[in-house]
């Protein structure tokens, strides 16, 4: 029986998404069985960011209303055999799907997979309470802005009333040079506001748009701070303890990181 | 009550029994005697038809396990039915204790989360920035309070709002709404509380506190 982990946020643009994808591939990186599940009904992006736009035939909402059967709406990853994506329709909207259907399909995953990786849409309406209903564990991600952390708080909040283990945070797109400055919210005051603890934090990193862009998930180029940064929190989540990301940006240092990772 | 084995009076009323437990014993002692009266001295009152029983604790405060052995006890003899179980007059606690009582509450107010209680309260954790905490009386908050309290909701001027760490998107005292920083500078003390003097709301360390409100929380 594998485990069904939820990424959510409530802000939107802080990425869900991104971090959706390239946790499900850093995963299948470390050999496990991994299906990604884009619950965002009528937005669906998981499937562009992973570049499987163009092999989908069935979705979700085809599954859940009987048009197929569960494999057949499977889309199989081209870089990684051993990692899935049940894609979200795009025609129909979030009502489509009442939070027992996913509960049910999400279980009927885990029975194959090691890892079952939700894609929660933005907000705290019905697709919230439907990408939650199967979860085992939620990751919450935030941006270092006071919007982002106030949306992480409430959906923190959300998260303690459903039967879940205690959410994990992971802070995306950290400027150092800004958060030294003072002119970016920093690490340790998101930690001591949403007191909950941090899987990991992730550098902003302009590669991690062209690789959405090019449908590449990040985390498969070894040069991208971003990408070591996703590698970390794979590993933290099959339970290997990994010190944070350096957000030192000497190269010589990152040099010895990635070395010492047998990345360089 | 003078001698020793006092410490529970049976009176006779049109309506039944009055037992009457004396407020000043150990409890123990109480269910002692009481066990005592039932099953030996008292057997002839105790006996026959059906009789209704008060059970006047006096100024005694139980929790309902305590109450429940009271009842088995009584329940023994299958003719006693209990009425009622009072406890009246003076609670044994200072009674400007209780008109200060505070609730305890532990957690985390969330953004989106509103506390409310209609009695003073304790927060032991923070009120982050979107949630909030009211009270119709003081809120104490033994953590930060990052997001709105509004103390004294029915109109209480005198109400305060105290916290480790303070500070707040909004503090609101009875009518009065106060924006920091704004309207009062942010040093770096902490324990700080709010309070509202001359229809201004003030804020002082909370070692002032006894001298400003001198009248909250006497013991």
């Amino acid at each position: 029986m594998g485990e069904a982990i939820v990424v959510t946020s409530g802000k939107g643009g802080v990425g869900k998404t991104t971090t959706s994808a390239n946790l499900g591939t850093a995963l299948a990186l470390q050999g496990k069985k991994v299906v990604m599940v884009d619950t965002d009904i009528g937005l669906r992006n998981l499937d562009v960011v992973m570049g499987l736009e163009n092999r989908i035939i069935y979705d979700l909402v085809d599954v859940v209303e009987g048009r197929c059967r569960l494999p057949q709406a499977l889309v199989r990853d081209k870089r990684f055999d051993e990692l899935y994506l049940l894609p979200a329709a795009q025609t129909k909207d979030k009502d489509s799907v009442t939070p027992e259907n996913v509960r049910d399909l999400v279980l009927e995953l885990k029975k194959d997979h090691d890892f079952v990786i939700i894609d929660c849409p933005a907000g705290i309406e019905r697709g919230f309470r439907n990408a939650v209903a199967g979860a085992d564990r939620a990751i919450v991600v935030t941006t270092p802005e006071h919007a982002a952390v106030r949306d992480a708080d409430r959906i923190i909040g959300l998260l303690e009333k459903e039967k879940l283990e205690p959410p994990k945070l992971i802070i995306n797109r950290i400027r150092s040079q800004m958060m030294k400055k003072g002119e970016m919210l920093e690490v340790d005051e998101i930690c001591q506001v949403l007191a909950i603890d941090l899987l990991g934090i992730v550098p902003d990193d302009e590669r991690v748009i062209r690789a959405a862009n090019s449908g590449e998930p990040t985390v498969v180029d070894p040069s991208s701070r971003a990408a070591l940064a996703y590698r970390n929190i794979a590993r933290r989540i099959l339970g290997d303890t990994v010190p944070l990301l350096s957000l030192e940006e000497r190269p010589g240092l990152v040099q010895k990181i990635k070395q010492f990772f047998g990345m360089g | 009550m003078t001698a020793a084995k006092h410490h529970v009076t049976i009176k006779g009323t049109k309506d039944g029994l009055v037992f009457v437990l004396d407020d000043t014993c150990r409890f123990s002692e109480l269910l002692g005697e009481l066990k005592h009266k039932l099953e030996t001295t008292h057997q002839q009152i105790l006996t026959g038809p059906l009789i209704h029983v008060q059970i006047k604790l006096g100024g005694r405060i139980l929790n309902e396990a305590d109450k429940e052995e009271i009842r088995e006890l009584i329940g023994c003899r299958g003719n006693l039915v209990i009425q009622s179980i009072e406890t009246d007059g003076e609670p044994p606690v200072p009674k400007a204790w209780l008109e200060n009582h505070i609730k305890v509450i532990r957690g985390i107010v969330r953004s989106g989360q509103t506390l409310r209680e209609d009695e003073s309260l304790l927060l032991i954790g923070d009120v982050n920035p979107g949630g909030s905490v009211l009270s119709t009386g003081d809120i104490y908050i033994l953590g930060s309070l990052r997001g709105m309290a509004h103390a004294g909701i029915e109109g209480d001027e005198q109400a305060v709002i105290a916290a480790s760490h303070l500070r707040p998107t909004q503090l609101r005292i009875a009518e009065i709404v106060s924006r920091p920083p704004d309207e009062w500078g942010i040093g770096e003390a902490f324990m700080e509380f709010a309070y509202i003097r001359n229809g201004v709301m003030e804020i002082d360390t909370i070692n002032h506190f006894h001298r400003l409100r001198p009248e909250r929380g006497k013991g």
